[in-house]
């Protein structure tokens, strides 16, 4: 479904050139729900970004269901195949565009027929119902603004989703709504799922596979029952999960 | 012994256009040289009851209480002048995002010796050298460059050390934290945690710990009251927490993914309009 090959993506010119992803490459097959962890700065979000055509200062290969691509330029296919969820909810809506609007446009540019039902569809699928086809996103909780987010990236019936830190910013039970939400449009339709997180319990709910990030770099591939079982290859990856299993008094 | 802050009944409110809306609803509890983590999710009031206690709490705003005391002084209605003695001096915050609590425009040193110099009157070569001695104590290694570095040059661990070394170089007897970790990386966020920790043994300090993450809680505190709606809803102590009994604090830790328990799928937590008014679990 997505493969990148030895990306590299940089920001800035020498000599203040900054590199932010070095080498990655990893594959992610259809159906397939697979993570990328690090901490801040380790350049997981950038993958992401590069991906979705969001930076144009990359190099290497990235194909989706096999067509490569190039620069920040995306085809209307690509689109229709990948979709991308942000962080925060609170600034990926437009703030003057109601809910009705946000995936009227999203899926007349997708070119799709039958608007109103589909959005009624949509609604449905992220458990909004009608009630909140006509409001505006300060009239939504957090996770509802979530959960348009997604039933807009989800207007385009795409392949692949690309979710970055989808739930950093919610409460945890408001998490526990979205993962299940995430989880069940997956098996529904049978998505691809690439999950950015810093919670490595997250991922391992959510994923089959993971990398582990740093400083630009995957030092490691593992799968979700490794990372349950502290079993990582590399002392880096090692430390990662012993401090996100908590604090630890001193005696 | 008396505790380091008594606090009774207090209420938080702000007028709006559709009423009162009351972010704080009586809450009530004693501190003593210890750890006391506050918990619960956003709007519950936690971050509310901490500027309540600092005076932060702005007109329109109303803070009411039966009683507020510090070490045995009532510190409820204090003239702005009064606050200004005590905030900073004998009770200090830590805030989530040491980006916006830094003065940008002003070297790190600069701030440190400001305040340090406002709370106790000493010379500017005193607070210098208590500035550099508190750099240390948070662990950065080189204290000297970060003296002379300005904000956006550390990163947010760094920053948050900086932060927690200015609000103790007065040497408060009550340092309120609110969510000190929650912008950190895990690895920088124990080494913030372990200079916390520290700082109450070794100082004798009350800390006031506030989170939404239980878990952290339950590790690092010693006493943990749960807030829903405004309220306490449950208090108990930190390790005893995944024993906890009421039906909120269960429903959040059920909630949360972990690594050592997989599941199929997450619980979701069932809101029941009775949380809003039942008294606290193990109150008679």
């Amino acid at each position: 479904m997505l493969t990148v090959e030895d990306l590299n993506v940089w920001f800035g010119h020498a000599p203040e050139r900054v590199d932010a992803v070095g080498s990655a490459s990893f594959a992610v097959g259809p159906g397939e729900s697979f993570g990328l962890v690090g901490e801040s700065g380790s350049g997981k979000s950038t993958i992401l970004r590069a991906v979705a055509g969001l930076i144009d200062s990359w190099s290497g290969r990235i194909a989706v269901a096999g067509r490569p691509v190039a620069g920040s330029r995306r085809s209307r296919g690509f689109h229709k195949t990948v979709q991308m969820v942000f962080q925060d909810p609170y600034a990926s809506l437009h703030p003057r565009h109601s809910v009705d609007r946000v995936l009227s446009e999203t899926l007349h540019l997708q070119g799709m027929d039958r608007i109103d039902a589909r959005i009624t569809r949509l609604l449905d699928q992220v458990g909004l119902g009608q009630g909140f086809r006509f409001r505006y996103p300060h009239q939504l909780s957090g996770g509802q603004r979530q959960r348009v987010a997604i039933a807009r990236a989800l207007a385009a019936e795409p392949r692949l989703l690309l979710l970055d830190e989808p739930t950093s910013a919610l409460d945890v039970s408001v998490q526990a709504e979205i993962l299940n939400l995430l989880a069940d449009i997956r098996a529904e339709r049978g998505l691809s799922y690439v999950l950015v997180s810093h919670d490595l319990a997250v991922v391992a709910h959510m994923c089959d596979r993971l990398a582990v990030m740093r400083a630009g770099r995957i030092v490691e591939e593992m799968d979700a029952a490794s990372l349950r079982a502290g079993r990582a290859q590399g002392d880096y990856a090692r430390a990662l999960i012993a401090a996100s299993a908590g604090y630890v008094r001193e005696a | 012994m008396s505790p380091l802050l008594s606090v009774r009944d207090l209420r938080v409110s702000f007028p709006t256009r559709s009423g009162t809306f009351q972010a704080v609803r009586g809450v009530s509890f004693d501190l003593g040289r210890e750890r006391l983590g506050v918990v619960g999710e956003s709007g519950s009031g936690k971050t509310m009851t901490g500027r309540a206690i600092l005076g932060l709490v702005r007109p329109p705003g109303r803070v009411e209480a039966e009683r507020m005391a510090l070490g045995g002084e009532s510190i409820l209605d204090l003239p702005e002048s009064r606050l200004r003695r005590l905030r900073g001096a004998r009770i200090s915050m830590v805030m989530q995002d040491p980006r916006f609590s830094l003065n940008p425009v002003m070297t790190v040193g600069r701030q440190i010796v400001e305040g340090y110099r406002l709370h106790t009157g000493t010379s500017r070569a005193q607070a210098r050298d208590k500035a550099l001695e508190m750099l240390a104590a948070v662990q950065i290694r080189d204290p000297e460059r970060v003296f002379h570095a300005y904000p956006h040059e550390v990163s947010g661990g760094m920053g948050q050390r900086i932060m927690i070394a200015m609000m103790l170089a007065p040497d408060p007897e009550i340092l309120i934290a609110d969510e000190p970790t929650s912008a950190l990386d895990v690895s920088v966020r124990n080494e913030v945690l372990r200079i916390l920790d520290r700082l109450v043994r070794e100082r004798g300090m009350g800390l006031i710990f506030i989170s939404h993450d239980l878990n952290l809680v339950a590790q690092f505190c010693d006493r943990v009251l749960i807030m829903y709606a405004g309220r306490v809803v449950e208090e108990l102590p930190a390790r005893d927490l995944h024993a906890a009994r009421h039906p909120y604090t269960q429903g959040l830790l059920n909630s949360l993914p972990r690594l050592d328990r997989p599941v199929d799928r997450l619980a979701v937590l069932q809101r029941q309009q009775g949380w809003r008014d039942a008294p606290p679990a193990g109150t008679p």
